[in-house]
């Protein structure tokens, strides 16, 4: 039996009184809607020999002095409580790689918090700040978290559609036409999800102007920030007057193959660091002590290793660009993530439509665009954090799909 | 070497049968510049040959693999080369490493039996003249070889969809 099936057929059996007992769920929790992207999920788990493109984690596996070093310190017994900020050498290591990377300084003393993954940094980071009633700009298509995340804090979510003739980067106007007195706080990620774009200084300059002038805070997402290609991650902090007014929200997830360990950190000015902080304590405590002795592990020996995969994904997105165009898809270039957002409005079909027929028909599962918002109708996601031969079968299978439409 | 030529030889390493049309769009570079560099690689002897890893555990023919330590009298004026060529010209050797330590050449022979290599080492290889001794170490099971495994344990475990 499904978890949801069972859960439904607990709340009938056992109610203690005539009411359901979702009845007793608070209203904001039960009207937020299953995400689109575990319907499909359910869908795609039933199917055989599928090739799946709709993976958002690497294929690596986390490389192998890390996870050994992770297996020494349990050895060693390190397996107790770290302090609710992270160990301070982590706290250190991260300072020092933000710094190297992207020109931002945090203090590791009060401005870096280790949490568990980037998703409870941006959850921290929206409880500390909501009053309810707060609108929060979300620039869309995006990660499907935010939203529902938002919807909980008691913020009312304000999608900012984004378009492939701008490469899905979020355009001034479109962010001025957006905001309203009761704008608080904008939702950025870039390198992004699902669409792959990116945004460069000069795209971010007039943003910061407006996020300025309108006294904006910023949660920047920058989970995919070692995986551009054509040119090197601008971190929304390290513009000039941004670093006050944003909170970093990273991890080591997609840059070191590290998606289970549940490993990320948010870095921002101390008041803003510390409310968070009260939080993380009376919640979770600390992040996973072993995932932190990882972690470190990552940033102190493998920075190399994080290159080599970089350049993977880079030859892979090549090949399913250029793969998605020859058999008559259009497809913008994707600067970052490992995500390709082919079009299928040539096809006449819906988003859901077409990754539905295509799981059926072509046994190759793709996630459709619609689940991660506006402007994301009319394309498909599709993961290239998957081997070249699979790809090659993947494309040639979507092309022979699209060719008996 | 420059990047681009290392960057070809990665990915036929991974996979030999890559066509330069497929490395191209991989490398983001035309046909023709793949092809060449690949053609100077070849003709350089960069490149030597394209060969297939087998694992032969999985095929019904026995076959048995041993590394032998062997230590060698130099000879004057040719060191360990001459000797190093008098036994890899026997197609059972499969290589021949010269190495630093308590021996000097390290031989791997591949047989069809156990009696077939040791027969080898008594009547070739021991006999030879500049050869003081050898001690033949018989190969139980391969798990990597090439940067390759054979059992692999890391396969694909991510669920079919995430976000």
């Amino acid at each position: 039996m499904k978890d949801d099936e069972f859960m439904m057929n607990q709340t009938e059996k056992q109610s203690p009184t005539n009411k359901s007992m979702s009845d007793y769920l608070a209203p904001l929790v039960r009207e937020i809607p299953p995400s689109g992207i575990r319907k499909f999920f359910d869908l795609v788990s039933g199917s055989k020999d599928i090739i799946s493109l709709g993976v958002g984690e690497p294929d690596f596996s986390t490389p192998w002095h890390v996870r050994e070093a992770c297996v020494y310190s349990l050895e060693r017994g390190n397996t107790k409580y770290t302090p609710n900020a992270g160990l301070p050498e982590l706290r250190e290591a991260i300072g020092e790689y933000l710094y190297d990377s992207f020109h931002v300084p945090y203090e590791p003393s009060d401005e870096i918090l280790v949490t568990v993954g980037g998703s409870e940094a941006i959850d921290l980071a929206l409880r500390a700040l909501i009053v309810p009633g707060d609108e929060i700009l979300i620039p869309e298509p995006c990660y499907i978290s935010y939203s529902p995340i938002t919807k909980i804090g008691g913020g009312i979510p304000v999608g900012i559609e984004t378009f492939a003739k701008d490469n899905f980067k979020l355009t001034p106007e479109s962010l001025k036409a957006s905001l309203t007195p009761k704008s608080k706080i904008l939702i950025l990620c870039y390198p992004s999800n699902p669409t792959g774009g990116i945004m460069t200084y000069e795209d971010w300059l007039p943003i910061a102007k407006i996020v300025e002038e309108h006294d904006l805070i910023v949660i920047s997402d920058e989970i995919y920030a070692e995986l551009t290609y054509e040119q090197k991650h601008v971190s929304f902090a390290s513009l000039p007057g941004m670093k006050d007014r944003t909170i970093l929200v990273s991890g080591f997830s997609k840059a070191f193959a590290m998606t289970g360990w549940r490993m990320g950190y948010a870095c921002g000015h101390r008041d803003l660091i510390s409310a968070m902080l009260k939080i993380h304590q009376y919640t979770v405590m600390c992040a996973p002590a072993m995932g932190q002795v990882a972690a470190l592990e990552a940033l102190k020996n493998g920075l190399e290793e994080k290159d080599h995969m970089v350049e993977s994904y880079n030859q892979r997105r090549r090949l399913v660009v250029q793969g998605f165009r020859e058999i008559g898809l259009t497809c913008h270039e994707p600067q970052g993530a490992f995500y390709a957002f082919p079009s299928i409005a040539s096809t006449g079909l819906t988003s859901e439509e077409f990754a539905q027929r295509l799981l059926y028909e072509a046994k190759v599962a793709a996630v459709p665009g619609n689940v991660f918002g506006l402007g994301g109708e009319g394309f498909v996601r599709c993961s290239y954090a998957t081997s070249v031969t699979q790809l090659i079968e993947a494309i040639e299978r979507i092309g022979k799909f699209i060719q008996k439409l | 070497m420059e990047q681009f030529k290392l960057r070809i030889i990665d990915l036929l390493k991974e996979d030999a049968r890559r066509s330069p049309a497929l490395i191209a769009t991989m490398l983001g570079a035309s046909e023709a510049e793949v092809a060449e560099a690949i053609k100077d690689l070849e003709d350089a002897h960069v490149i030597v040959k394209y060969a297939t890893v087998v694992n032969w555990a999985k095929v019904d023919d026995e076959k048995v693999t041993a590394l032998i330590e062997v230590q060698i009298t130099p000879e004057r004026g040719r060191g360990f080369d001459a000797i190093a060529e008098r036994i890899y010209l026997y197609p059972e050797v499969k290589s021949v490493y010269l190495m630093s330590g308590a021996y000097d050449l390290l031989v791997e022979i591949e047989g069809k039996t156990l009696k077939e290599v040791a027969s080898f080492v008594s009547n070739k290889l021991s006999p030879l003249d500049r050869v003081l001794s050898t001690k033949t170490n018989f190969i139980l099971k391969k798990y990597k070889q090439d940067g390759i495994t054979f059992e692999d344990h890391e396969d694909d475990r991510r669920m079919l969809i995430s976000p």
